[in-house]
Formats: C-alpha cells, structure tokens, sequence
C-alpha cells in the first residue's frame, strides 16, 4: 500500500484483474481470451491513473497517446470523450489495447509502477475503444481535400496508421493488399483468440470512413511496380509498409517434409483462411498429436497455443536459451503455460526425421547451456558436444523470425537495401533513397511489434505531408 | 468480384474461364500464374495463366475439375463471379532467341504451355510443340497450339487420335530429328515432367518445367510451395514457379502435392453429396 496521508486518494496496489475465459476450456477454442473490462472495472482502473503533469508514461508510447487525457476522461465515464482522446494519436485502439507490449512501453513508465503495479492503460485503452465499436463510431475530422494523393503498399499496422493520418489531413490516400482483406500480421497473423478478426475489420472500417480506399488482391510488384504509381499511377508519394513476411528456416536436413511448416503458414491457415472450421471453410490443416514450435517469440506462443485449438495433444515450445531469455512476452508465456504448452528450454533440433512416405515422425536435437551475452544482451546457446537426443513429433512450426518480403524491393528502381533486404530510410522521417517514396515497420526494422510499425507509419505519414507541401 | 465472361468446356470436366480482370492482364506475362478463391469460405487455388488479352482485359484459365474447389469452380459459369483473383504471380518465363526449341504439353499442361511457345516463336525462335493426352476427348487447343508452333506433333496415350504413346515417346523422336534444339520447356502431371527430364538429360538438353506446388498466398509469405532445386530451398511461388526440370527433386514434390490428400477426399465427398447434380446449371456450387 502506498500508506501514509500524501496521495490525496487510496491507490489500490494491483491493477484491476482482466476477466478471462479458463484456461482448459479456452484452449479448445478460438473465442477471444481476454474478456475485457466491465464498466466498473475500467472506471476503478482509470482513478488508479495519479494524473503526474509530466505523464512519464507518454515517453513510452510510440504514436504519442495523451495518456492521462484519456485516462482521466474513462475515470469520468465519458468513454465517447476518451476514445476521441485515444484516435487522435492512435488509429487503432481496439488493436493496440490487445496486442501492445504495455509492460514494456506506457506501462513500464507509470508512476505508480515504481511501487506497486502500473495502471492497466492498454486494458482501459481497449474498453474506450470496444465502448466505441459497440455504440457506434464517432465522425472524425478531415481536413479539406489537399488535391495530393498517396498509394501505401501493404495494410498492415504501418500502412493502416500511415493512411489514417495522411487521410485525415485531407490527402486522397489508396492502400494496396496483396492479400483477399486487408491488416496484413493483424489478419494473417496473429490468432483470433488474441485478436478477434472482427475487431480488426471495425477498425479498417473505420479508416474507410475517414476516405481511405483499400484495394485488395493488389501486389505491388506484380501488378504494378511503385515507379507506375508514381509515373502515371496518380501518385504523388509512396508509403511501403510490406513488413516481414518472408519466413525463415533453420536450415537443417528434413525442413521440407511433410508436417513442417512455417509459422507464417500455420497461422495463416488457421487465421486468415479459417482452417480451424474446415471443411466448412475451404482451406485445410493438418495437426498431429504433438507439435513442436520452434522459437520462443510471440509468434511461436501463437504457434503453441494454436495447435492446442487445433487438437494437438501435445503443443511443445523448443527454445535454445532458456526462459529468462525467450522474447515473447511474459503474458503470452503465462497463457501459453496456462493452456498446457509444455516447453524444452536448451533445446535446438539439428535434423528433421521422417517415415518412408517422408511425414515427420522425430527431431534429432541437442542440449545447450547458456554462454557469455550476445549482441542482444541475452546469454547466448552454446551447444553441449554429445548431448544429442531424438524427440518425437509429428509436426514442427519453425517460429524463428521472418525477414523483409523481397517482391517491392526487388522492383524497385533506386532503393536502397541492406544486405538484410530491409529498407534503408531514415527513422526520423521514413524517407529512402527514392525521393517520394517513404518506408516504415518490419521492412525497414526487421520483425517488431505492431506498435513500432504504427509509430513509423505515424513518422512518415507527418514526413509524407511536409513533402507534399513541399516542405522538404 | 472478377466476373467470368466466358467458359468453354473443353473436355469433360476440362474447362476454360476467361476471366474480367484488367490490371491483371496488363501485366500478365507466359509462364505466370494467378490465384483465386470463389468466395468467402473458399481456399487460394493457383492457377497457370493459359492466356491473355491486354486490350480486352482478360485472363484465360484452363483447370481440370478434381478437388473440391474445383469442382465447384466447374458449377460456375459465364456471368458468375470469382470474389477474389490476383496475379500475375511468379517470375515470367525467360524468353528469348535460342534457336531451336521443343515445347511439351501434357493433358492440362497444354493450357500454360502455349503462351510460353507462342512467345518463344515472337522471339524469333523455331519451336517444335509436342501436346499429349490420355485420350482423344481430353485433347485440346490443337490448332491453337499449331498457330503458336512452327510445328506441331501430337499424340494420345492410347491410339485414339492420331498416334498410340507418350509425349515423351515424340520428344525423342523430335530430340534425334532436330540435333540442334537447345531447350525445352515440359509442363504438364509430375510424372509427365519427371519422365521428360530424366529423357532430356539423357541428351544434356536443358528443360525447364513449371511447377504447380500447393499454395497459400503466393507471394512468399508462407513457404507452403517450397521445392528443392540442385539441393537449395525455393518457393515455387516467387523464385519460380519454373525451374531446371533437371534439379528439380520431383520426388519430394509428388510427395509434397499430397500432404492434404485425406482432407481433399474429405471435402470432395461432403461436396458431392450436398451437389449430387454435376451442374452446369450456374446455379452457384456450394453455397
């Protein structure tokens, strides 16, 4: 307890628990987990917020949110006023209230959190913007039509975010998906259970509304390169938010059989294509009786826990570091344990075995033991020499990481890349090597969080705008 | 919604969309593919693109009806509408002045074979076509393809139509005429393929193939579609979808082009029984 008689008001030390479904019921199905905030919750948690004048939260917030502005207008029960507050600097609340790391962005900077537990800003985050959705959305402001339009390819959280700011400063402003319905990772990626895919079209509803036009099944590269957008196509700057879709294997012998997939496969089956509803939905998986994700990233959590959906009687999480190290964060751990992940920690598979009609049966892995820290500041794997064992499963998720989609860079003229592939721009702008055409999110960082990718949508939509004006 | 303007049945349970999609056929290339679903229950299926119209805004498909997505697709007809059709994906064939070229097309493989040899002959190139099918009925685009040949050679596996044998059978024939040819291009079921490249490696002549692997999104996303070639990982979606028929691992492939068979059966099944009527009624499939 904070104790004594300085706060003018008795703070509570732990944030308002989050209602969600029981873990052994919910691990077979994909409903979301998290139920959200009741009224009395969210109004309960908003008077936690102390109101600091210098908002040391905000510091933490990649596109800027007015944190105790909102904060303080939920304490009031004026949610209509709250997510106002919220859409001025975030298009997309109901995402970010879901999916943002808070513990280690607004939250980790929160007064109260230096002795007791933080405000729950992301759980009030998600009931102003659910509050919304539910009672209908509020007009925003548009500016008059500045006669500048701007393609941005791929709807992802950059692409989406740059859109909505440069729509809402009056610019004609066209997204380009690849994909049958756009969100990019909010869509193909990450789980319904974590993020109900309703929840996501609302909010590209909602930049539809802002004037947004959304072209789907549209590949840039493919059907037209971003030269012929900017030559002919109309367009007076490019945003390329394509992300990190390009998924990397371990490259080890045995990768390619039967019942090996890519994270990005298996989620994408089961989210985007709804596999888990097959054969009422055309696209098939296939789950074994025990499955063996590897990684220890949230993708790999999303992996583990799918598969548990899925009807794996086994859903294991192979990691070479051990769990201090794993980069998913903690909540997802504690949910994945929660639904009955079992993880190998210190483990890496060295090869895949497979039967004669080359199904996986088996991993041949090895042990490892913690190292001096790498580059990442974390303990790197060092493997024990003869500590080889076999495992047996019957499908394997590689969830190692994805690199920068190569179809945009390739074809386009004069960008610069590094040997990555990702993009060069300058993160203070998004601007690249190509003047007009700017770049933001996983293409020009590698594999980051949603948030990130929304901050530099946001950067280089403020960029976008200068350029137009001729500014720069 | 992309909607088909015309639909031939070319052989039982052989059909050919041509499909309204502009920003598609603007672009389209020989050797390409596109990806449809027809609605919003529906899988991604690729399919080669068998032809195009730039000034009309079309592209023409050639599928055979054998899946679920399939079949249903085969129920839809001229009017109807795809929900979703994207492309041209892959890289587009390598074309340019060889010399001398031999262009095979096995049973559905002739559909995507004839673009490939009609700009092959554009390139200034003499092209030997060699198209094959099980039967006389299952043969199609003959004079299409003489159009696009400097020669055309056919054959039906079993004697109904001009000539008992295997595409592969014409192509030796055709390799020890010629002596001078320089590539082949051979698409058509794997082991049509297969048995081209182990023929043509017998004579060192460089064949390219197409691959039609299983495919999510198509733009390399997903890694559903990878093959080995010459012992490297490749997503026929992107680095392909044509490659060296002579390091392609055709047996990881037909093993590959199986993995969903039990949950294709499956859905065959469920479609059959709920659509007992093989309609071409375009009453819409599967609703």
């Amino acid at each position: 307890m904070t104790g004594g008689s300085k706060p003018k008001k008795i703070i509570e030390p732990k944030k308002n628990p989050m209602p969600s479904q029981d873990p052994f019921l919910r691990a077979k199905n994909f409903n979301e987990v998290a139920l959200g905030y009741t009224e009395q919750a969210v109004v309960a948690e908003a008077n936690r917020c102390l109101q600091c004048k210098n908002a040391p939260c905000r510091q933490g917030c990649p596109v800027e949110v007015d944190i105790p502005a909102f904060i303080g207008l939920a304490a009031e029960r004026d949610f209509a006023g709250a997510i106002k507050k919220l859409k001025e600097k975030n298009a997309l609340p109901a995402v970010c209230g879901r999916v943002c790391p808070q513990e280690s962005q607004c939250e980790k900077y929160c007064t109260l959190g230096k002795k007791n537990e933080p405000v729950a800003i992301g759980r009030i985050e998600r009931y102003c913007a659910d509050w919304e959705l539910a009672n209908g959305v509020l007009p925003q402001q548009v500016n008059p039509p500045t006669g500048k339009s701007v393609a941005v390819v791929g709807s992802g959280p950059a692409g989406l975010t740059c859109a909505a700011d440069l729509a809402k400063l009056g610019h004609e402003v066209t997204v380009f998906e690849a994909l049958h319905v756009p969100g990019g990772v909010l869509m193909y990626g990450i789980p319904e259970f974590r993020l109900p895919k309703k929840v996501v079209q609302a909010e590209i509803n909602n930049l539809k509304n802002l004037g947004v036009n959304i072209e789907v099944n549209a590949v840039v590269g493919k059907f037209a390169v971003v030269d012929e957008l900017l030559n002919g196509g109309g367009f007076d700057a490019v945003f390329i938010g394509t992300g990190a879709g390009l998924p990397y294997f371990m490259n080890i012998p045995g990768e390619n059989a039967c019942g090996v997939y890519s994270a990005n496969e298996f989620l994408t089956r089961t989210n985007l294509m709804k596999a888990y509803r097959f054969p009422d939905a055309d696209t098939p998986i296939r789950v074994g009786d025990k499955v063996a994700v590897l990684g220890g990233g949230n993708v790999a959590m999303d992996a583990a826990r799918t598969a548990l959906r899925l009807g794996a009687k086994e859903s294991w999480i192979v990691y070479r570091r051990s769990k201090n190290e794993l980069p998913a964060r903690h909540e997802e751990v504690e949910h994945a344990e929660e639904e009955g992940v079992k993880f190998a920690f210190l483990t890496s598979p060295t090869r895949i075995i497979y039967n004669s009609d080359y199904w996986v049966i088996a991993m041949e892995c090895l042990q490892y033991k913690l190292g001096e820290p790498d580059a990442s500041g974390r303990r790197s794997p060092v493997p024990i020499p003869g500590s080889e064992f076999v495992m047996d499963v019957d499908t394997v998720v590689v969830a190692i990481g994805q690199g920068p989609n190569p179809l945009v860079p390739r074809t386009t003229k004069g960008l610069e890349c590094n040997k990555k592939g990702n993009i060069v721009a300058d993160l203070a702008t998004g601007a690249t090597s190509k003047p007009g055409v700017f770049a933001g999110g996983d293409v020009v960082t590698g594999a980051a969080t949603v948030i990130l990718a929304m901050g530099a949508g946001r950067t280089a939509a403020k960029a976008i705008h200068a350029y137009l004006n001729g500014d720069s | 919604m992309y909607r088909i303007v015309r639909r031939e049945l070319l052989a039982p349970t052989l059909n050919l969309f041509e499909i309204e999609a502009p920003l598609v056929a603007r672009k389209a290339m020989a050797g390409q593919f596109v990806i449809l679903r027809i609605n919003g229950e529906g899988e991604r299926i690729p399919l080669t693109i068998a032809d195009f119209d730039r000034a009309g805004g079309t592209i023409t498909c050639v599928f055979q009806e054998v899946g679920k997505t399939t079949k249903e697709l085969g129920a839809l007809g001229e009017g109807d509408f795809l929900q979703d059709f994207v492309g041209p994906l892959g890289l587009p064939s390598h074309v340019e002045n060889y010399g001398s070229v031999i262009c095979v097309g096995g049973g559905v493989g002739v559909a995507p074979v004839f673009p490939i040899a009609r700009a092959l002959k554009e390139a200034g190139n003499e092209v030997v076509g060699i198209i094959g099918a099980r039967t006389k009925e299952l043969l199609f685009w003959e004079e299409k393809m003489r159009s696009a040949c400097s020669e055309l050679r056919v054959t039906t596996d079993d004697g109904s139509y001009v000539r008992k044998g295997f595409v592969t059978d014409l192509l030796r024939e055709a390799i020890e005429e010629k002596k001078n040819t320089s590539l082949c291009v051979a698409i058509g079921p794997l082991p049509m393929m297969r048995a081209v490249c182990s023929l043509t490696r017998e004579y060192g002549l460089k064949t390219i193939v197409s691959l039609n692997s299983i495919m999510v999104d198509g733009t390399g996303m997903c890694g559903c579609c990878r093959v080995t070639v010459g012992g490297e990982t490749k997503f026929a979606c992107v680095d392909g979808p044509e490659f060296d028929g002579h390091l392609v691992d055709f047996e990881e492939m037909a093993r590959r082009a199986v993995i969903y068979k039990p949950q294709e059966q499956l859905a065959v099944a469920r479609y059959v029984e709920n659509h007992g009527h093989n309609c071409s009624c375009s009453c819409g499939g599967g609703r």
